[in-house]
């Protein structure tokens, strides 16, 4: 009982991953964009729609990932060149957003994903991981889409500390200024990773819409992108505590629903408050708790004039 | 080569000429967006003005959903002034409106002199409330009052939804749902043909516009906005500044959330805000958070709304439409500010002195 508990933990906890290593990413490099629920329902309704029409998972996949990348593109554009509030411009991509997924979801209500696309994220027990009593039950009996989750989050972790580009990333994000002066090229770093944080979110709404639901529902994402946002901090900015908070959040996330089953007499509306609620706890706690250790990018949220140094 | 040179000081007109630009490149782009879905804009542009200013209705409609938008993004100015993210409107109106049901459902055969404003009360402590949490936490332990805000929001919509399909469900509507009605005194009179709601919202503009601008605390407000640092060396008591400012901007949106359960749904449901804390997000921003504009933009969007549900009947084109014209307008206009600060130069030449002469004469 626990073991499957656990195992839909780690199923709903994913979506929360890729928003997550997304977020790492656009924030490694001074940008906050508060736009990933935006970006999450873009990647959802694109995804869903050409996985509707081509019964293509890799096609899905990468047009889910092409259109969160699109919704980063407009905040990328407004924030770096245009030096907008990065405030105000994830806001609007989240406005915007909410309205091109119900748009573009329209009459997809009832829409099913075909057979053959749903056989392609069925389970696959992993040889010998999945061998592994307890453990290999949660983690290693799982969709395709939860492994891509393990592996992205580990490729980021290598990538952001032990790679030339990763470790110029977090120069840019702690000090933009001598990142410049060192001859790191700040715009197209920054636009790069905040496309490729976009193109994660647009991943995860795509693993709401075409495995989690799955079928095409209005505001799929239910405040998950904000959720993820919380996150990032809760996983001080490191892709490795991203798994353990995203699952964290994943359990929650199913929680009320499983309780249910034991005939637990709670109203499943207040359950439903849960996430939420714990959500803003895991803020307060790691504000109270603030160190040196888990503070944010240095520049986070700050525009880089180089002409007004 | 093309470079940027900092306008220095830019004149009113040429900003507000500037942003103008800004909503006619977004009305090009929504019409691009329009063509695709093979209809034709101009038409799709007058249905929209038409069905918000058409008839004597459709008017009333209009000025009805600006009401709640007004005062919303008044509150969400005081706290954008502050430069606190209170995302939360939604769910302050929510819980404003939840805590003046509360006092309507309870003492439904008071005299309407009284139970309204008790109404008033009740939604402004709601919301005032519901806002006071997260400043609470941010005044004291720095807490991200972004994310903070917004979970409130959910929490605020399943509270409500507990009690419509729980406790608070009308035991008289035959299994359906829904929250009883409010008795006759509870509910908002009207004036030429609107709920008095106008008035409120109108009255609400002159007093966040006189203090924002004219007392001690709305200075206050603006100084934490520029530098919370400046504003603790100059002997400000920064954290409690902070919880007064939120439960004013809460507050307010409570009551806006009193006056949509009181005069137009006349009882409680999930139903209550519908996005309202949000559009004012946009509405409060692209009004540069100054109470008099608020007005006219609130209205305009308002419109917006109005006249994409009209051709949503009309063109069979889905209500969201409006909203992607939304979040268009605020990308045009939140990039226009660029060039509203800077000015391109295409040339050659390095010298900056000159450039910024020339910057003041264009300006």
């Amino acid at each position: 009982m626990l073991t499957l508990f656990l195992a839909a933990a780690v199923v709903a906890g994913t979506p929360l991953l890729f928003a997550i290593l997304g977020e790492i990413i656009t924030e490694k490099s001074g940008k906050l964009n508060l736009g990933v629920e935006g970006m999450m329902l873009m990647g959802a309704v694109i995804g869903f729609k050409v996985g509707l029409a081509t019964a293509n998972p890799y096609l899905s996949i990468i047009a889910a990932m092409v259109s969160g990348a699109f919704g980063a593109s407009i905040f990328a554009f407004l924030t770096i060149t245009l030096r907008a509030n990065q405030v105000v411009a994830g806001l609007s991509l989240t406005i915007f957003g909410t309205g091109f997924s119900s748009f573009l979801g329209q009459g997809l209500m009832g829409e099913v994903i075909s057979d053959s696309m749903k056989k392609f994220f069925v389970e696959i027990h992993l040889p010998i991981l999945g061998q592994i009593p307890f453990i290999g039950e949660i983690f290693f009996r799982q969709g395709i889409f939860v492994y891509i989750g393990y592996v992205l989050a580990i490729l980021t972790g290598i990538y952001l500390y032990r790679t030339r580009a990763g470790l110029n990333l977090l120069a840019v994000g702690e000090n933009t200024a001598a990142a410049d002066a060192a001859g790191i090229r700040v715009s197209l770093y920054q636009y790069i990773h905040t496309l490729a944080g976009g193109a994660f979110c647009g991943l995860g709404g795509a693993y709401l819409s075409l495995v989690y639901i799955p079928s095409w529902q209005e505001n799929v994402s239910a405040g998950r992108g904000w959720i993820a946002v919380a996150l990032v901090i809760f996983s001080k900015w490191s892709p490795y505590r991203a798994i353990y908070a995203a699952f964290l959040f994943g359990g929650l996330d199913i929680i009320g629903f499983r309780l249910q089953k034991f005939d637990i007499h709670f109203s499943q509306y207040i359950i439903d408050m849960l996430p939420y609620v714990f959500t803003t706890l895991v803020l307060i706690l790691v504000s109270i708790r603030e160190s040196k250790e888990n503070a944010p990018p240095a520049e986070l949220g700050n525009p880089y004039f180089r002409e007004e140094r | 080569m093309i470079r940027m040179v900092n306008r220095g000081h830019c004149s009113k007109r040429k900003a507000v000429s500037i942003r103008i630009i800004a909503v006619i490149l977004a009305l090009l782009t929504s019409a691009l967006f329009i063509l695709l879905m093979e209809h034709n804009p101009i038409d799709v542009y007058i249905s929209i003005v038409k069905g918000a200013f058409g008839t004597k209705y459709r008017m009333i409609e209009t000025i009805t959903k600006s009401i709640p938008l007004i005062i919303t993004s008044l509150g969400i100015a005081v706290a954008f002034k502050m430069k606190f993210w209170n995302i939360g409107a939604e769910g302050q109106i929510i819980m404003g409106a939840f805590m003046a049901s509360w006092v309507a459902l309870t003492f439904p055969n008071l005299n309407r002199g009284l139970l309204l404003p008790m109404m008033f009360v009740a939604g402004f402590i709601g919301g005032g409330f519901w806002a006071l949490i997260p400043a609470f936490f941010r005044a004291r332990f720095n807490t991200n009052e972004t994310i903070f805000t917004l979970m409130m929001n959910y929490i605020a919509l399943k509270w409500i939804t507990y009690l419509q399909y729980g406790p608070w469900k009308d035991p008289n509507a035959m299994g359906f749902p829904k929250i009883a009605n409010f008795s006759e005194a509870a509910v908002l009179p009207k004036l030429w043909g609107v709920h008095t709601g106008w008035v409120i919202a109108l009255i609400m503009a002159a007093l966040v516009w006189y203090f924002i601008n004219h007392t001690k605390q709305g200075y206050e407000i603006s100084v934490i906005g520029e530098s919370e640092n400046t504003a603790r060396y100059a002997g400000m008591n920064v954290g409690k500044i902070i919880l007064v400012t939120m439960i004013i901007s809460g507050g307010i949106c409570g009551m806006a959330g009193m006056i949509e359960a009181s005069a137009v749904s006349r009882t409680l449901s999930v139903e209550i805000s519908g996005g309202v804390g949000y559009t004012a997000i946009i509405t409060a921003w692209l009004a540069g958070l100054s109470a008099p504009i608020i007005i006219g933009v609130s209205f305009l969007f308002a419109a917006m709304v109005q006249g994409g549900s009209f051709i949503q009947l009309a063109y069979q084109i889905p209500n969201s439409a409006a909203e992607i014209l939304q979040g268009m307008i605020l990308f045009f206009v939140l990039g226009s500010e660029f060039f509203i600060r800077y000015r391109l130069i295409v040339n050659k030449k390095r010298n900056t002195h000159t450039d910024r002469q020339n910057g003041k004469d264009l300006c």
